[in-house]
């Protein structure tokens, strides 16, 4: 086995075992996690079989192997950095009604305790 | 047909002009049947805005995140929509809407039906104006809006307005975020709604910055009409 190679699946393992921890913990919800562990999946399976890398080269007709990786993990981030900020507006609409909702319970509230006083 | 009117005044860090334009508006006479009653959203403002209102006869929601006017004025709209009032006037914190001309809304809502009337600076050049440029965009979205809607408003992002109960159950269930006013028309005339308008006499500010300034304008021009499109498209 390559050096390199050895030094991307010890990576990955510890990666994976990262997000696992974080999962565990609660600090990461599962699907955001979900997109992470398929990438690091990705990562292994290449480390391992780097034959595998030459196919996909060859099926899809790209000239440098680097440039597929580069073209394939950048359009991934672009689809997750998107879908991160329909993550953002959902909670920003939740965070407004929120808001909305505390504000005027408050007003209520308020009333409610005057009228008691008086 | 008279009945219970709200004034929505959205504020952020107004405690300078709160306590000229509150004495004004709660001396206003409506029309006849008409009462008033007057709600403060302060949008988390940074001064004392909420101990300045809290010592008229108004209420105040007092937000505990800042969600700009858009998200501010709809607070203002859920809770006449809640507390059953006919009329929802959204009037400017900074003293631009001056309260005298509140029963020009209201008259001309009573003449005309419309479900929406705006209070106007352009229909008689009257009061203040504003810049140049703010003007030119003006004219942007008094065209864009006529693309859009069909109806020709001249003064699409003016804040002073009247809703109407229609209006208000709608509003009340969705209002644009930021810079709402040219996007919302685009909302209300989807929803078979009429929107009217009717001039008015608008003071400069007394106080507080304009939310749209300089650098800003672009990135406005950009996403109101982004906004608006995506607004046309979408289905009711």
């Amino acid at each position: 086995m390559l050096r390199i190679q050895f030094i991307t699946i010890a990576v990955n393992i510890l990666f994976v075992l990262y997000i696992s921890r974080l999962i565990i913990k609660g600090k990461l919800r599962e699907e955001y996690a979900i997109v992470w562990v398929i990438c690091t999946l990705f990562l292994l399976l290449f480390s391992f079989w780097t034959d595998g890398l030459e196919l996909l080269r060859k099926l899809t007709g790209v000239v440098v192997a680097a440039n597929l990786v580069f073209t394939g993990f950048i359009f991934a981030i672009l689809v997750y950095l998107l879908h991160l900020s329909v993550v953002a507006s959902k909670l920003y609409n939740d965070n407004k009604k929120l808001g909305q909702e505390i504000s005027l319970l408050k007003e209520k509230f308020n009333k409610h305790l005057e009228e008691q006083k008086s | 047909m008279p009945g219970k009117v709200l004034i929505v005044i959205p504020c952020y860090n107004e405690e300078a002009s709160l306590p000229i334009l509150l004495p004004e508006l709660l001396s206003t006479k409506l029309p006849h049947g008409y009462e008033l009653q007057a709600a403060i959203i302060n949008d988390c403002s940074k001064d004392n805005t909420v101990a300045v209102a809290r010592k008229y006869e108004v209420t105040v929601l007092d937000l505990p995140v800042n969600l700009g006017i858009g998200g501010a004025v709809q607070t203002g709209i859920r809770f006449a929509r809640d507390n059953n009032f006919d009329l929802a006037i959204q009037l400017d914190g900074d003293g631009q809407h001056p309260p005298k001309e509140l029963a020009k809304l209201i008259n001309y809502h009573i003449e005309t039906g419309a479900n929406v009337v705006i209070g106007s600076r352009f229909i008689e050049k009257e009061g203040f104006q504003s810049s140049f440029a703010r003007r030119l965009g003006i004219q942007y979205f008094h065209w864009l809006n006529r693309l859009l809607t069909g109806q020709a408003i001249y003064d699409s992002t003016s804040g002073f307005r009247l809703f109407d109960r229609k209006a208000i159950a709608l509003a009340a269930a969705s209002y644009p975020d930021e810079y709402p006013e040219p996007e919302s028309l685009v909302v209300f005339s989807k929803a078979g709604l009429k929107v009217a308008e009717v001039a008015v006499v608008m003071a400069a500010r007394q106080g507080g910055q304009s939310s749209i300034r300089s650098f800003g304008s672009l990135y406005y021009c950009i996403k109101v009409t982004l906004a608006m499109f995506f607004s046309f498209i979408r289905k009711p």
